[in-house]
């Protein structure tokens, strides 16, 4: 059964990331509520001109590195104070400055890999994860805005003469089944073998 | 379309585009392998299976099969570790502090240097393992696991221990960095892939990443923190390498110089080892126009700074010897320079100190020739420095009656190859399978890299152009 394809949206393609960038600042001044923008590389200023707030990943790194320095001077403490004191090379139970080195390796190692994890869990980036491509080439060459239809409340021709005013090189409509489960592991795995890890109803044939 | 840029040189050549970033790029993954890559890959795997043999065998037998002997108890061994370990710090270095310091031209050489670095820290991370004896029962000693003696933990203020953190930590902070690096560009390869192998295979690697902004922008965040915890890292780790000797007795070992004088080392080394990588990646893949001549001057420029850090280094510790006034670091000093090993200390001398000097002259720093011949050189000789520091200040100690001269075994030598067969042969699989080029960051600095006045100062120099494509244009 086929499925039914209720999720609408225009898409902009764009080469300079100069002009994806005021295009996008004339476009939400302009009204048009702006789904994502795909990029094959960072765009600085971006964020801004989609009106994001900053990442707060600086935070997580700060909270898991402050984890891993307590986690290594309670277990320095612990053992070698308190567990099973013993003094070795002359020196005391509490060794202050030769604590330093573990800690600080425990403090790193804690905030890069909580850092890390929790940039995978919050965007929700894993090995099996289906993502839900618009344009094949937003990971080669081309900036790819998209916008929903239905999140605006400009017609989808307005929208197409300010993509347009913005220089894009090219302005399409895709649409989509609106799934809201991600797809099992195991559907994932037949899925990839039959159709490839992009599912074929969701790769552009714009290439 | 490529603009040209004002001030600088471009980062990259030949009037790429960002499709062309991609084709050229991603086209070494994509296709056959070449000839010379088997050829480089089944002596790589020689190197690794008759070195494994001997390892194996030291395994089996126990380390006596080394040349090790009364007084000499660390040499090739140790010397190896601290060689592996500081190749890996250039990779660290290139991707993290030019990172900080928003130095554009390490975006076509970071990825090849991280690999580097990743592979080098697990032949390091192997000497130390086999050097236990008992291998197999390495990490029940000496992770801070409960075990069933009773109540009994590692020692935590030795410095031997300091390094299982610090390895095991720049490790795998190392390999979460390389990997995030790695996921957007696994996706080009993903979205490009033709067999259901290589979407299957790249489809799992890149996690499911579109490049969306609000994934840049965090993916930005991060790349920037982890830059920012591998400086100390990198810096903290060679430290902690150097305390291994720094914090002994031993004459000729109980140096407070260490520290900085290690880590300038393993840059050193390190950058050696990539410049040698990178101008075999660069003729192999045809990357001239990523890894220009640029890149390699810059290279050279850095070998000639952390050389000549490591030059004064040795110096001083000769006059601190001196200054001491402790007749047994006098002797260890002067032994070292004219005793038994004078050969070893003045090779590395000459390899260190002298060698890298001559990347002063200009056409020196820019030949492909002599930078690949140094680059051995100065490897060689940072190999020696470290033999230096542990065999001549073991070999005499304060008995005359046990002075004694090291000399390798087969089984030195062969576990060594060991290693190699290793680093290489994890290399040229990641050089195959992997972009060895970090294609995103390419693409951010491809406009930026490229000026208007460039095209004017070729003209005032006297220098042709280079053949750009007809989409090149120069900025208003």
């Amino acid at each position: 059964m086929a499925m039914e394809k209720d999720k609408h949206y225009l898409i902009g393609v764009f080469s300079d990331h100069d002009d994806l960038l005021h295009g996008i600042e004339d476009m939400r001044a302009k009204g048009v509520k702006i789904h994502e923008v795909y990029s094959p590389y960072p765009v600085h200023g971006l964020e801004h001109a989609l009106g994001y707030k900053r990442s707060w990943m600086p935070k997580a790194a700060f909270g898991f590195g402050a984890l891993g320095t307590t986690l290594a001077i309670t277990m320095q403490v612990s053992m070698m104070a308190i567990d099973w004191p013993m003094i070795i090379g002359g020196k005391s139970y509490l060794a202050v400055p030769d604590f330093v080195p573990v800690s600080f390796e425990m403090t790193v190692l804690l905030a890069a890999f909580g850092m890390v994890g929790t940039f995978l869990v919050t965007r929700d980036l894993k090995p099996y994860k289906v993502p839900r491509i618009f344009d094949i080439r937003a990971t080669d060459d081309k900036h790819i805005v998209a916008v929903d239809l239905a999140a605006n409340k400009l017609s989808e021709e307005q929208i197409s003469s300010l993509f347009k005013e913005a220089h894009a090189e090219e302005v399409y409509r895709r649409d989509f089944a609106d799934e809201e489960k991600s797809p099992s592991f195991i559907s994932y795995m037949v899925d990839l073998f039959t159709n490839g890890v992009t599912r074929s109803s969701r790769i552009s044939t714009h290439r | 379309m490529q603009i040209i840029s004002e001030v600088r040189e471009p980062l990259v050549t030949g009037g790429k585009t960002i499709k062309d970033v991609t084709n050229d790029i991603a086209r070494h993954v994509e296709n056959q392998p070449t000839r010379l890559w088997f050829i480089c890959m089944a002596i790589s795997i020689i190197l690794l299976g008759t070195g494994g043999y001997f390892v194996g065998d030291l395994a089996w037998n126990g380390i006596g099969r080394w040349g090790l002997n009364k007084t000499v108890q660390w040499a090739w061994d140790i010397t190896n570790f601290v060689w592996w370990v500081g190749i890996g710090h250039a990779g660290t270095l290139i991707s993290a502090i030019l990172l900080l310091f928003r130095q554009k031209w390490r975006t076509s050489i970071n990825r090849a240097a991280e690999a580097m670095t990743i592979f080098a820290v697990i032949c390091a991370a192997f000497w130390p393992v086999i050097h236990m004896g008992r291998p197999w029962v390495g990490a029940y000693w000496v992770l801070p696991l409960p075990n069933t003696f009773g109540s009994l933990w590692v020692n935590f203020n030795s410095p031997l221990l300091w390094d299982v953190f610090a390895i095991s930590t720049y490790f795998s902070v190392s390999l979460v960095f390389w990997y995030v690096g790695l996921i957007p560009d696994f996706a080009t390869i993903r979205d490009r892939a033709t067999s259901a192998a290589s979407r299957f295979f790249y489809g799992i690697l890149s996690f499911g990443w579109t490049g969306s902004a609000k994934d840049w922008m965090h993916y930005e965040a991060v790349s920037l923190i982890l830059a920012g915890l591998s400086t100390p890292l990198v810096l903290s780790v060679h430290t902690i390498v150097s305390f291994d000797f720094a914090t002994s007795v031993i004459p000729g070992w109980h140096t407070t110089i260490f520290p900085p004088y290690f880590v300038a080392g393993a840059i050193f080394s390190g950058f050696a080892m990539v410049l040698t990588l990178m101008l075999v990646i660069r003729k192999v893949y045809r990357l001239e126009d990523y890894i220009t001549m640029e890149h390699i001057e810059m290279m050279n420029i850095i070998i000639i700074v952390t050389g000549s850090i490591v030059g004064i280094a040795y110096t001083t510790e000769f006059f601190i010897a001196w200054y001491s006034g402790v007749e047994y670091e006098q002797y260890a000093f002067i032994n070292r320079a004219t005793g038994p090993y004078w050969w070893a200390y003045w090779a590395m001398m000459t390899c260190n100190v002298i060698s890298p000097q001559l990347f002063w002259i200009k056409k020196i720093r820019t030949s492909l020739v002599w930078t690949f011949f140094l680059s051995i050189i100065v490897n060689i000789g940072m190999w020696f420095e470290r033999f230096v520091i542990i065999v001549t200040s073991l070999h005499r100690d304060y008995l005359p009656s046990s002075w004694v001269y090291f000399t390798p075994t087969i089984h030195d030598i062969m576990s060594y190859v060991f290693t190699f067969g290793l680093f290489f042969s994890l290399f040229f699989l990641f050089a195959k399978f992997f972009p060895v080029v970090n294609m995103a960051e390419v693409k951010a600095v491809l406009k930026d890299s490229n000026s208007k006045v460039y095209r004017a100062r070729r003209t005032l120099v006297n220098e042709p152009l280079p053949q750009l494509e007809e989409n090149t244009v120069e900025a208003k």
